[in-house]
């Protein structure tokens, strides 16, 4: 009896250190799309934030971390649930990942009110930027806004005076056409919302063509911008109507899948593959090292997103339970990303450069993102000022 | 007018590709009873298929037969495994096990295929487009789809109305006991309806690759709008889903085009358009609200 006794408390002191010991490595709670057609961007967030992870064998910041990855499968309810789970089964204080902003919007708020940190490694939408902005929400990639609003200054620089805009009926899709008409200085001919599930644009290419625009605006990421292309091109619409799009409708996925139609398309963006800084090299060696596919800015994203939580974790020695330190080491935004110029602006959102790509015909034959200008400076956005922090 | 008549071929087009589909889910729910949400998991595995071997050889004509032979036998197979176990069972049985079908092909579409999309360029000789009337320009290929789905409309009307196959499968749909009692072989039956329809999905999914993305879930983007088609047309009426079909493409393609102008009339722009979305949208369930408070069972219900 007494034996038996014994077994019975050493087991269960087993079952107590156990965890103990496995908390030793900082947990980062990360809730990312993973499955349908917008499976690949969620992929790529994980791979790069995990490519960072690797160059430090499996620390960030000289401290050990565990990533635990579940996917939303782009439902607001479904992150919502994980990330309930994440903070009361799971422990977890640091989280990131999220792709979509409507994913975001039903999320964030959850993590940030129970105390825990978000950087976000994507979705940047306008409320969670102004009104309802958070000590403890940090954007890594940008503003929903700033992706079109350079769109917007590009297709101004390039001399369009008209533009046809479309995008998603969605809270991105919304922000992306008021972000591009704010620095868009010609006149709008047409502006059309599209279903977030669509699979055919064949009656909006017919409502572009009869409009007659300068040029096109559209905002379609992943699957999405893939068939929108597409179609544009079978419609003999490339030819004959220019595009000026923002890099979530344009990223090395949907090149490859489009190939050849994609040429001459402008870009803008705040990275690209050929950046030449000694971050982005790294990052760019590991990745084709590592993976065999196109990178995407989602890679990249994901990648700097863990530099900069190991950038707070360096700072802190791993501390996170003190999290007014963990903020203000955050906050400095401490790492060489791999886009260049980096910080956070009162928001905690990203205030950066944006570049001018173009689609060319590569050396080997195969169309390429080349960078070919700058587009906005030191650019941060609209809705800082209406945060109070 | 050469816009009003794009956008009619476009509504058109889409209700051909909407067709194809929505007929094998028709055969399969209305003459077997079985609701099979994995429907949507035969079309993408015959995207799949056929993308890849058109890219394998580079010949877009060699992908047909792959699809058709590679949803054909994901479709027999479904059956023999899972469906053939559920026809006496509920209907929330069928859902279940047919919902969980569409996750496990997705994660095994993903092992295999990973998680970019595929793409597979358009024929030579269907690429481009042509100008039907002066001012009108149409791709090739979405008329070829518009031939192909209405040579299949042909050839089933033909199979289920004029052979014997179709006869028994008339009798079967209304009297499962009594063509059973004949000496008719119903479950053989069963597989082969089961075959036709998977073999009408993977002919659309690989049709549909190169217009839109060989992807990961593209089944279930197009499954919601087909059962849709199911309903207004009748359950189990070929003839129902055809109508049907191009009822609603014609309905959601011009609902799209013209409503947010229409609604611009009356609002300011961004309102207009963010309202004009949102209701065409919602276009084909408030239809088929509609249809199921006049005609309950469908427009085109099989006379018995």
């Amino acid at each position: 009896m007494s034996f038996k006794r014994a077994l019975l408390a050493l087991s269960i002191s087993a079952l107590t250190v156990l965890p103990a010991a496995a908390a030793d490595a900082v947990k980062i709670g990360m809730i990312t799309t993973l499955s349908g057609p917008a499976g690949y961007l969620g992929q790529d967030v994980r791979d790069g934030f995990k490519l960072a992870m690797a160059l430090e064998g499996g620390k960030l910041g000289g401290v050990p971390v565990d990533l635990v990855v579940e996917d939303d499968g782009l439902k607001p309810g479904q992150g919502k649930q994980i990330a309930e789970r994440f903070l009361s089964e799971d422990g977890i204080k640091l989280f990131t990942g999220i792709v979509f902003s409507n994913v975001a919007g039903a999320t964030v708020p959850d993590i940030v009110d129970a105390g825990a940190f978000y950087l976000s490694p994507n979705a940047g939408p306008s409320n969670l930027a102004g009104k309802e902005c958070n000590k403890n929400y940090f954007v890594v990639s940008w503003q929903n806004d700033s992706l079109h609003e350079s769109a917007g200054q590009l297709a101004t620089n390039l001399g369009y005076k008209t533009a046809f805009v479309l995008a998603p009926n969605y809270q991105a899709g919304k922000d992306a056409l008021a972000g591009f008409k704010r620095y868009f200085k010609g006149q709008i001919v047409g502006e059309v919302y599209t279903r977030l599930d669509q699979t055919d644009f064949a009656a909006e290419l017919a409502q572009v063509r009869a409009a007659k625009p300068e040029v096109v605006f559209q905002f379609h990421p992943g699957g999405l911008g893939i068939t929108f292309l597409r179609q544009y091109e079978q419609a003999g619409l490339m030819k004959e109507i220019p595009m000026v799009v923002a890099e979530p409708s344009m990223d090395g996925v949907t090149l490859a899948a489009v190939g050849d139609a994609a040429i001459g398309i402008n870009v803008s963006a705040h990275w690209n593959s050929d950046f030449d800084n000694p971050a982005n090299k790294t990052f760019m060696d590991a990745w084709n090292k590592t993976y065999n596919r196109p990178v995407t800015y989602y890679a990249s994203q994901g990648y700097d997103t863990a530099l900069a939580y190991a950038s707070a974790l360096k700072a802190t020695g791993g501390n996170i339970d003190d999290a007014d330190a963990f903020r203000a080491a955050l906050r400095k935004a401490d790492f060489h990303s791999v886009r260049g110029k980096f910080s956070f602006g009162p928001n905690q959102h990203p205030i950066q450069d944006w570049y001018a790509l173009k689609v060319e015909k590569g050396a080997d034959g195969k169309p390429v993102i080349k960078t070919v200008g700058e587009v906005l400076k030191d650019h941060g956005d609209a809705y800082s000022a209406e945060c109070k922090m | 007018m050469t816009l009003f008549l794009e956008q009619l071929l476009n509504g058109v087009q889409f209700g051909i590709m909407l067709f194809l589909l929505a007929a094998g889910l028709t055969l399969i729910f209305g003459i077997m009873g079985v609701i099979n949400l994995a429907h949507g998991s035969i079309y993408m595995i015959g995207a799949y298929a056929g993308t890849w071997v058109a890219a394998r050889t580079g010949s877009f004509w060699l992908g047909i037969p792959a699809a058709l032979a590679a949803a054909a036998f994901a479709g027999l197979a479904i059956e023999f495994l899972v469906v053939r176990r559920l026809y006496g069972r509920d209907h929330l049985d069928q859902v279940l096990a047919t919902f969980g079908l569409i996750l496990i092909f997705n994660q095994a579409v993903t092992m295999i295929f990973g998680r970019q999309p595929l793409f597979v360029a358009i024929p030579s000789l269907l690429d481009g487009s042509v100008e039907l009337l002066p001012g009108l320009v149409y791709p090739v290929y979405r008329l070829a789809i518009i031939a192909v789905g209405l040579l299949v409309a042909v050839g089933l009307y033909l199979l289920i109305n004029r052979t014997r196959i179709g006869m028994l499968v008339r009798a079967g749909s209304t009297n499962r006991e009594m063509v059973r009692a004949l000496g008719v072989d119903v479950r053989l039956l069963y597989t082969l309806v089961f075959g036709l329809g998977a073999l009408l999905a993977g002919l659309a999914g690989f049709m549909a690759g190169p217009i839109l993305a060989v992807q990961v879930g593209m089944g279930e983007q197009i499954l919601i709008t087909t059962f849709v088609v199911v309903v207004i047309g009748g359950v189990g009426s070929i003839r129902g889903a055809f109508f049907a079909s191009l009822i609603l493409g014609v309905v959601d393609t011009g609902l799209r085009a013209y409503l947010p102008g229409l609604l611009r009339h009356v609002m300011v722009g961004p309102d207009a358009d963010a309202l004009g979305a949102g209701i065409s949208s919602m276009g084909i369930y408030l239809l088929m609200a509609i249809v199921l408070l006049i005609r309950p069972k469908g427009l085109f219900i099989r006379n018995s």
